[in-house]
C-alpha cells in the first residue's frame, strides 16, 4: 500500500452510517408532480426550452446550458409542463428560483436513448454529449463536469485522475451504497473520464470505515490499473483539497484548483452519471439520496430530480420523533431547509431529519478564551480564533489578509470550541460582506468609467463644435463659461455656443 | 412542514469552558496535597477563603455588567484564578492579604478589562504582584516545611487564629523562615559559593526541602494537563527550555556563583508557573510557534529576574511581561496556511 500524506487538523466525528447503509438502494416513487429547478449547478442558470402546456418525454432537455459554465436540465419523467416560474428551492436563504413544474403522466415515455462508444467519439464530441446530459459534480458543489474534463490549454499532461469516495460526513451513505452495488458502472464512468483526461495514474480514495465499498471497487478495478486507496476515517478527508493532499502529498495553492498541481478529482456518483450518459444514453434524471435520522425506515432512495423532499420522507415511513431541523447534506456542512416542499436537486446527497438526539443542544455562547482548540483541528491550517476576532470586529480586510478565503467552512472549529462560538457563521458573514463590498466597488468603478467616458465625449464634441464654429466665424470670441470650467456639472450637457448645431445626447 | 434554520455545523463536541477550567482544578490537586502535607492547614484555609471571595466578587461584577450569573459562574474561571493565587500565598497569610489579592485579580485584572477572554494580563499574577509590592513582609513569611520540625504542631484552630485573629498560641516568627530561593539569594550576596549554600538545611535532594515534593505534585498534574491537551505543550516546553539554557550557560561559566540548571528548574514556582500560570490561554500567545517563543521568553525572564533583579523568584513578573508581548508574537508567528507557499 502506498504512503498517505496526512493533512493538518481534522476530527473524529460520530459516524451514524449504519442507520442507512444496511439496505440496498431503493427506487424512489414517481410523484404526481416534479418541480425541476433550472439552476442546480455552479454557473449560469439554464435557459428554459419549454412552456406551460408542453408535453415532455423522459430525458427531454427542458433547460439549455447558457454559456460555457452552465448545465443542461432534463425532464425526469414524461408528462405535461404546468408552470415555468419561481418556486422554493433548497437553498440556505430559503429563496425561490426559476423552476419547470411537470405533472407526471406515469407512463415514463423515454426519448430515443442513444448509447455511444466513447472510444469512437472525438473528445470534444464526447464532452459535448456529457455536457448535454447535464452532468455536474455530485459531491455537493455542482460544477459542470464537462468543463473539468477539458484540459485544453494546459501544457502538462494530467498526473492524477482522482475519484472521491471518502464520504467523510456523518450519516451520509449514498456513495457507500452506490460503490457497493454499482462498482462496475462507477468504474465504467471513470474509464470514460480517464479516456478524456489521459492521466498518468488513477486513484480512488475511500474512507476505511467502508470495507464493503473498498472491496467492491477493488474488484471492479481489476485489470484497469486503477488503484483503490483506503484513507483513515477522519473528517474532512472527503474535502477535495484534503483528499488530494492525502493521496498525492500535493497541496493545492491557496487561490488555485487541484488541476494546478496536476490532479483532477470527481465524485464517485459523478462517474456513475457519466457512465449512464455515454454508455446508456441517459441524461442525469435521478440521484441516490440518503434519507436518515428521525424517519421510520432510513435508507437510500434513487430519486428523480424534482421530487419534493416530503415525498422521500413519506416513502421512508414518515417523521419519527419531533424533528427540529431538516438538513440537506451532512450535519457538519449541510444546511437546514426551511421546509420539506423544496425539491431534490442534483446536489442533494442526503436528507437528515434531525431531532434532539441528532443535534447539539443550542448552548449559550461564552467569550473566546483563545484556547486554540479550533486551530488544532482546522484542516486549512488557519487561525480560526483570529479570523473570528476580525470578523466580529468587522475588520474584513484583516480577515482577508488572514486567509479568510482559504476557509472551506468544514465546521471543525465550531465543533470543538469550548465557548460554543458559531465560528463558521462569522466566516460566512465576513465573506458575504467582502463579496458585497467588492461588487459595490465594481459597480462604482463601472459608473466612474462610464462617467469619464461621457465627459470625454462631451469635451470632444464641444471641441469639434468649436472648431467648426471657428471655421465659420473665426473672429468671434469664445464664451468664457464654457472654456473655464467644462466639468462644472457633469449631468448637464456642456453649454453649446452655437444653437441649432444639433446636440446628440445619450 | 416548516423547520428551523440554523447554520452548520449541526453537531458539536461535548466540551465547555467550565470543563476546561475544572480540569485545571483537578490537575492542581496533587500539588496542593503536597503543600498541605508540608505547610499545614493554612493552605486549605487560603484556598477556601480565596474561592469564596472570588465567587462573590465575580457575582457582583457580573451583575454590575449585566451578564447572566449562572452561565458565567459556571465557567469556573474565577475559581481557577482564586486557586492559582491562593497556592502562591504564604500558608499563614492574614485573611485580608488573601482578600485584597483576590479582589485585585477578579475586579481589576479581569472585569475592569472586559471579563473572561478579554483580560490582557493573567489575573492571578496581577493579584500576586500587587500583594508582593504592597505587603512585602507578609508575602515573605513562608512557613518552614513540616519535615524540618515545628509546623506540624500547628493545629486547625491555631491556624485559623493566626490567619483571622493575627495571633495564635505560638509566635509566628518561630514558624516562618526564608524560602530556599531567599536563602540562595541572600547568601550569594554574602559571598558564599553555591556549594556551601546547598549544605544549608533548607535544601533537599534537588531543591528546597519539602518544596521539591510540592514541585513534583504540580509536575504530575501539569503533565496530565498537557496529555489531555487542556494546556498547550509548547508553553511549558518553551519555558523550561528557555530557563534551562540560561541556567546552563551561567552555570558553565561560573559554577561557584550560579546555581545548576536542575536547581533552577525545580525551585520556586517554575514548574507550577510553566504548567499552570503561563499556560493560561487568554493571556498567552495563541499560535503554535508563538507559544514556544512566549514560553521561552518567560523562562529567560525568570532567570534574569532571579539572577539580576530585585526579587528572589520571578515567575509572576516574567509572565506579566510576556503577556504584554503575546499579541505581537502572535502577529509574527502565523502558521503557513494550507496551500500557501513556504515563506
Ligand atoms: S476554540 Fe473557541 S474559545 Fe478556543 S480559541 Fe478557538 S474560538 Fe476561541
Ligand atoms: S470552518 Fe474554516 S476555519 Fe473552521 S476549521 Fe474549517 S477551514 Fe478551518
Amino acid at each position: 500500500m502506498s504512503a498517505l500524506f496526512p493533512f493538518h487538523g481534522g476530527l473524529k466525528t460520530v459516524r451514524h452510517k449504519t442507520e442507512s447503509n444496511q439496505t440496498p438502494i431503493q427506487a424512489g416513487i414517481l410523484p404526481p408532480r416534479l418541480t425541476v429547478p433550472l439552476r442546480q449547478h455552479i454557473g449560469a442558470i439554464a435557459k428554459p426550452l419549454v412552456q406551460p402546456g408542453d408535453r415532455v418525454l423522459k430525458g427531454q432537455m427542458i433547460g439549455q446550458p447558457d454559456g460555457y459554465i452552465s448545465a443542461a436540465i432534463h425532464a425526469p419523467t414524461s408528462g405535461v409542463v404546468s408552470a415555468v416560474d419561481q418556486q422554493p428551492v433548497p437553498h440556505p436563504s430559503g429563496l425561490s428560483d426559476l423552476c419547470v413544474t411537470i405533472e407526471t403522466d406515469g407512463e415514463e415515455r423515454w426519448i430515443d436513448r442513444e448509447p455511444v462508444d466513447y472510444r469512437r467519439l472525438h473528445p470534444s464530441e464526447l464532452r459535448q454529449t456529457i455536457r448535454n446530459a447535464g452532468v455536474v459534480g455530485l459531491g455537493g458543489a455542482g460544477f459542470p463536469s464537462a468543463v473539468k474534463l477539458n484540459l485544453a490549454g494546459r501544457s502538462e499532461p494530467l498526473a492524477t485522475l482522482m475519484l472521491n469516495g471518502a464520504e467523510c460526513e456523518p450519516w451520509i451513505t449514498c456513495d457507500d451504497r452506490l460503490m457497493r452495488e454499482r462498482a462496475a458502472e462507477v468504474v465504467a464512468g471513470l474509464q470514460i473520464m480517464a479516456h478524456l483526461l489521459e492521466p498518468q495514474e488513477v486513484l480512488i480514495g475511500i474512507e476505511d470505515d467502508k470495507p464493503e465499498a473498498i472491496a467492491a471497487m477493488t474488484a471492479a478495478c481489476a485489470g484497469t490499473g486503477y488503484e483503490v486507496r483506503p484513507v483513515p476515517t477522519r473528517y474532512p478527508s472527503g474535502s477535495v483539497k484534503q483528499l488530494v493532499k492525502l493521496l498525492t502529498g500535493k497541496e493545492t495553492p491557496v487561490d488555485g484548483l487541484p488541476v494546478d498541481v496536476g490532479v483532477q478529482c470527481f465524485n464517485v456518483a459523478t462517474a456513475y452519471t457519466v457512465h449512464r450518459a455515454i454508455n446508456c444514453g441517459e441524461p442525469m434524471l435521478s440521484r441516490v439520496v440518503t434519507v436518515t435520522g428521525q424517519v421510520h425506515r432510513p435508507g437510500n432512495l434513487e430519486t428523480l430530480i424534482g421530487t419534493p423532499f416530503a415525498e422521500l420522507i413519506k416513502q421512508c415511513g414518515g417523521y419519527r420523533e419531533n424533528v427540529e431541523r431538516l438538513i440537506m447534506g451532512g450535519p457538519m456542512m449541510g444546511f437546514a431547509l426551511h421546509s420539506d416542499d423544496a425539491p431534490v436537486t442534483k446536489a442533494a446527497n442526503c436528507l437528515l431529519a434531525a431531532g434532539s438526539a441528532e443535534l447539539a443542544p443550542e448552548l449559550p455562547v461564552l467569550p473566546c478564551i483563545r484556547c486554540g482548540a479550533c486551530m488544532d483541528v482546522c484542516p486549512a491550517n488557519l487561525l480560526p480564533q483570529q479570523l473570528y476576532w476580525h470578523a466580529r470586529a468587522k475588520e474584513f480586510d484583516q480577515a482577508r489578509d488572514c486567509h479568510l478565503f482559504s476557509c472551506i467552512e468544514c465546521g471543525c472549529c465550531s465543533h470543538v470550541c469550548p465557548s460554543h462560538i458559531p465560528l463558521v457563521q462569522y466566516y460566512r458573514y465576513a465573506k458575504n460582506e467582502i463579496w458585497a463590498k467588492e461588487k459595490e466597488k465594481q459597480r462604482a468603478e463601472q459608473a466612474r468609467q462610464r462617467h469619464q467616458a461621457r465627459m470625454e465625449r462631451l469635451e470632444r464634441e464641444k471641441q469639434e463644435r468649436e472648431a467648426k464654429l471657428r471655421q465659420k466665424a473665426p473672429v468671434r470670441p469664445e464664451p468664457a463659461v464654457a472654456s473655464t470650467n467644462p466639468h462644472s456639472d457633469p449631468l448637464t450637457p456642456a453649454p453649446s455656443p452655437a444653437k441649432g448645431e444639433g446636440h446628440p445626447e445619450g | 412542514m416548516r423547520f428551523k434554520t440554523v447554520t452548520s455545523p449541526h453537531i458539536l463536541q461535548h466540551t465547555s469552558v467550565g470543563q476546561v477550567m475544572r480540569r485545571v482544578l483537578y490537575a492542581m490537586i496533587p500539588g496542593i496535597a503536597a503543600l498541605v502535607w508540608f505547610f499545614g492547614w493554612g493552605v486549605l484555609i487560603n484556598l477556601a477563603l480565596a474561592t469564596a471571595v472570588a465567587l462573590g466578587a465575580e457575582a457582583v461584577m457580573l451583575s454590575i455588567r449585566g451578564k447572566p450569573l449562572a452561565l458565567h459562574l459556571g465557567d469556573y474561571s474565577a475559581v481557577v484564578t482564586a486557586w492559582l493565587l491562593a497556592v502562591a500565598l504564604p500558608p499563614l497569610a492574614p485573611w485580608w492579604l488573601t482578600v485584597i489579592g483576590v479582589l485585585a485579580a477578579i475586579v481589576v485584572a479581569k472585569h475592569l478589562y472586559g471579563g473572561l477572554g478579554y483580560n490582557p494580563f493573567n489575573p492571578a499574577m496581577i493579584g500576586y504582584v500587587a500583594l508582593l509590592i504592597s505587603f512585602p513582609r507578609e508575602m515573605s513569611a513562608w512557613l518552614i516545611p513540616h519535615g524540618m520540625g515545628q509546623s506540624h504542631a500547628l493545629g486547625l484552630l491555631d491556624t485559623l487564629q493566626i490567619i483571622f485573629g493575627g495571633v495564635g498560641s505560638l509566635p509566628i516568627d518561630a514558624l516562618t523562615g526564608a524560602t530556599p530561593l531567599d536563602v540562595l539569594r541572600t547568601k550569594l550576596g554574602l559571598g558564599q559559593t553555591v556549594a556551601e549554600i546547598r549544605n544549608s538545611p533548607v535544601f533537599g535532594i534537588v531543591a528546597g526541602q519539602g518544596w521539591e515534593w510540592v514541585t513534583a505534585g504540580f509536575l504530575a498534574g501539569g503533565l496530565w494537563l498537557v496529555y489531555t491537551r487542556t494546556a498547550a505543550w509548547q508553553i511549558p516546553a518553551g519555558l523550561l527550555g528557555g530557563l534551562a539554557v540560561m541556567a546552563t550557560v551561567f552555570y558553565l561559566i561560573d559554577p561557584q556563583h550560579y546555581a545548576p540548571p536542575w536547581f533552577h528548574l525545580w525551585s520556586g514556582a517554575v514548574i507550577f508557573g510553566a504548567f499552570f500560570i503561563a499556560t493560561d490561554p487568554v493571556t498567552a500567545s495563541t499560535t503554535p510557534r508563538g507559544r514556544l517563543i512566549y514560553g521561552a521568553g518567560v523562562g529567560i525572564l525568570i532567570y534574569v529576574i532571579r539572577g539580576f533583579g530585585g526579587y528572589p523568584d520571578g515567575v509572576a513578573f516574567a509572565v506579566l511581561l510576556m503577556n504584554i508581548a503575546a499579541p505581537t508574537i502572535d502577529l509574527y508567528t502565523r502558521p503557513r496556511v494550507f496551500g500557501e507557499k513556504p515563506s
